[in-house]
């Protein structure tokens, strides 16, 4: 059986689920409690759970990431909630100088079992202090886990194997996609170790993750219309990732094409490009190519917000490029 | 005659409340963190020990007094100049010193050295060389020790220079705020590397910053153990309502890592607060007062070299971590 759920709503049942199954599990964070969560994804949860898994905080992320660690180590499951990823700057120090690496520092004697979620992107005109897709700068970091739900199965279904694991994940929303709908099964399962393939092709591996998933189908779409039978892989874990599925998708499609919100220089696309070159240069007929943000700070105004990102009529243009 | 920037306290007085066992076990730490590091100091020089090292010497009386005043249930949360700590709660030298080396054997295999002791049993977690890291992780455990409904306190070691970090404030705020059995242990010994707190802190008197977040802050003679032990009982005892802050006042004696020309400091400071060193100090109140012979100290004395000779023997036949084992331990098996 299946049903109709919003990406909110996922991400809702996901969290309530956790915390009525875990008495471990609490929520902490800026207005997630009175408020009913910055995008209303804790709404009724302080009435159901009460004020102390529910747990409202000081504008403090340095602070109440770092508690999210001490709880984590003193026999909690905490889900921490930072508003946007442009927040999350503030509490980069207790995320990568004591989350990532507080098992390895101590010789396996202390474990993290923390999950940080945070909304990022842009495409809501909310300008460049709110808009950026740093998730390839986390997925630089040894020692976490980093995961990008695109779908309604994922959003309501990678929450339970993230509090399962023991080491800190940290869990990238787009917040172009909470108003995304879609059927899931009534039992949401899914794994956070594999890419999964959204679109099945043979002329083009289209390679991305969150909020540009629905870019790339939508590219998918026109270049079907024009007889290019593309593939679009969604990452999903954008640490570690699944390399074996990429070098899969290039080496049946000869050409790919990477769609990363994030920008061109130093980015999660330059990662997986390197790894096609590395495990797959002689299955391509092309050379990769990408489609990144441009580089800039996101602008405010909306034609300028559009030109800046990724989307689909640029997707289309950089296959296109490949066949010419 | 120079006038001193940093003026020490007047030597401690008065009787040592304590028995005879009691008042030679807090002197044989304070012994035992002392020799440890002269040695590591002298293994520093010649090349065993790498890396950055802190030492604690002359601020001894901190850890030994506070951490006698905590319960093994209690957690610890300490700074990169944490040898003490690490020792007298109970890890063994052997695996500090291995630690130290580089060694398989030492506390965190190897993987963290001077600045990173752990040890699970005895709830010491770390040893962080981010000034102020530690902060935000003690709010947590203490509210896990909250929610979960344990009789915890988390005693969470930094030092004056931590005070002008975020990480500082959103802290304290966030264990008021929420009542967390915390223990904010400031040791000031009055400069940041080598910034004397004068120059990093408009306001210097720190309890004052801890009392504007509504806690009982407590400021007491860092370089007396009685002093310290008295103050963090004192403490303990409110930590109940929410968390306590206490500022022990002390004075390192050696350069801030292993080197540095010392440009900031006077040397005359320096001298005059050897003079009020917690070790010989309090063995010359232990002897006026009957409390210990020349002859136990120096039986203590012998003891500690042995520990300290032994330690060193430990890591030295020590084993190196298979290469192999590199990726190991950065995520949960």
């Amino acid at each position: 059986m299946t049903r109709k759920l919003s990406y909110r709503e996922a991400m809702r049942e996901a969290m309530h689920e956790a915390l009525q199954n875990d008495p471990r599990v609490f929520l902490m964070g800026e207005d997630v409690g009175r408020y009913g969560g910055t995008y209303a994804f804790s709404k009724g949860f302080l009435e159901e759970f009460g004020p102390a898994r529910i747990r409202d905080t000081p504008l403090s992320e340095l602070a109440f990431v770092g508690a999210g660690i001490g709880a984590a180590l003193g026999g909690l499951r905490p889900i921490v909630e930072v508003m946007t990823v442009n927040f999350s700057l503030l509490a980069l120090d207790q995320i990568v100088n004591t989350a990532a690496l507080y098992r390895h520092m101590s010789g396996g004697q202390f474990s993290v079992p923390l999950v940080i979620r945070m909304a990022t992107g842009a495409g809501r005109q909310v300008a460049a202090q709110h808009s950026h897709s740093l998730e390839g700068w986390y997925a630089h970091i040894p020692g976490i886990k980093v995961l990008a739900p695109a779908t309604i199965e994922d959003a309501r279904g990678m929450l339970a194997p993230a509090l399962a694991d023991p080491d800190p994940v940290v869990i990238f929303e787009h917040a172009g996609l909470f108003n995304l709908e879609g059927e899931v099964p009534d039992r949401c399962t899914v794994d956070i170790v594999r890419a999964k393939v959204r679109r099945d092709g043979t002329a083009v591996a289209i390679i991305t993750y969150g909020g540009s998933l629905p870019k790339a189908l939508a590219a998918a779409e026109m270049l079907a219309a024009e007889g290019i039978a593309a593939e679009v892989v969604d990452l999903r874990v954008l640490r570690p990732l699944d390399t074996a599925a990429i070098v899969a998708s290039v080496a049946k499609c000869r050409r790919a094409v990477i769609v990363d919100e994030g920008w061109r220089s130093g980015s999660l696309a330059a990662e997986v490009s390197a790894r096609i070159m590395e495990n797959a240069f002689f299955e391509l007929d092309a050379p990769v190519a990408r489609v990144c943000s441009e580089e800039v700070p996101i602008p405010y105004a909306r034609h300028l917000e559009e030109a800046a990102l990724p989307q689909p009529e640029k997707i289309v243009a950089a296959v296109k490029g490949l066949f010419s | 005659m120079t006038t001193i920037e940093h003026p020490a306290p007047p030597p401690p007085s008065g009787p040592v409340p304590w028995d005879k066992d009691f008042a030679q076990a807090l002197l044989a730490d304070m012994l035992r963190i002392r020799r440890l590091e002269e040695k590591a100091a002298e293994l520093y020089g010649e090349g065993r020990i790498r890396g950055f090292l802190h030492l604690y010497i002359g601020e001894e009386a901190v850890a030994v007094g506070a951490l006698h005043a905590l319960r093994a249930e209690d957690n610890v949360v300490a700074t990169y100049r944490e040898h003490g700590h690490a020792l007298v709660r109970g890890m063994s030298m052997a695996a500090i010193m291995a630690e130290m080396y580089g060694k398989r054997e030492g506390c965190a295999r190897g993987r963290g050295g001077s600045m990173h002791l752990f040890d699970a049993s005895t709830r010491l977690y770390g040893g962080n060389a981010i000034v102020g890291g530690g902060l935000p992780v003690a709010t947590g455990l203490a509210l896990a020790a909250q929610l979960r409904k344990e009789d915890r306190v988390t005693a969470c070691f930094f030092g004056d220079g931590a005070v002008a970090e975020g990480a500082f404030h959103e802290s304290l705020n966030l264990a008021a705020l929420w009542k967390l059995p915390v223990l904010f242990c400031c040791e000031n010994n009055l400069y940041g590397m080598g910034t004397a707190v004068e120059r990093a802190e408009a306001q210097t008197d720190l309890a004052a910053k801890a009392r504007s977040y509504n806690m009982p802050a407590l400021s007491c003679d860092g370089m007396d153990v009685v002093a310290v032990y008295q103050a963090t009982q004192e403490a303990l005892a409110l930590v109940g309502q929410g968390p306590v802050f206490v500022e022990y006042r002390t004075y390192r004696y050696r350069a801030h890592s292993m080197f540095d020309a010392e440009l900031y400091r006077q040397k005359a400071e320096v001298e005059e607060w050897k003079t009020r060193g917690p070790i010989h100090t309090f063995t010359a109140r232990l002897k006026a007062e009957g409390k210990l012979t020349e002859a136990e100290f120096l039986a203590l004395d012998a003891r500690v070299a042995a520990e300290v000779a032994a330690a060193v023997a430990f890591a030295e036949a020590g084993t190196w971590e298979p290469v192999e084992d590199l990726l190991k331990d950065v995520h949960t098996p």
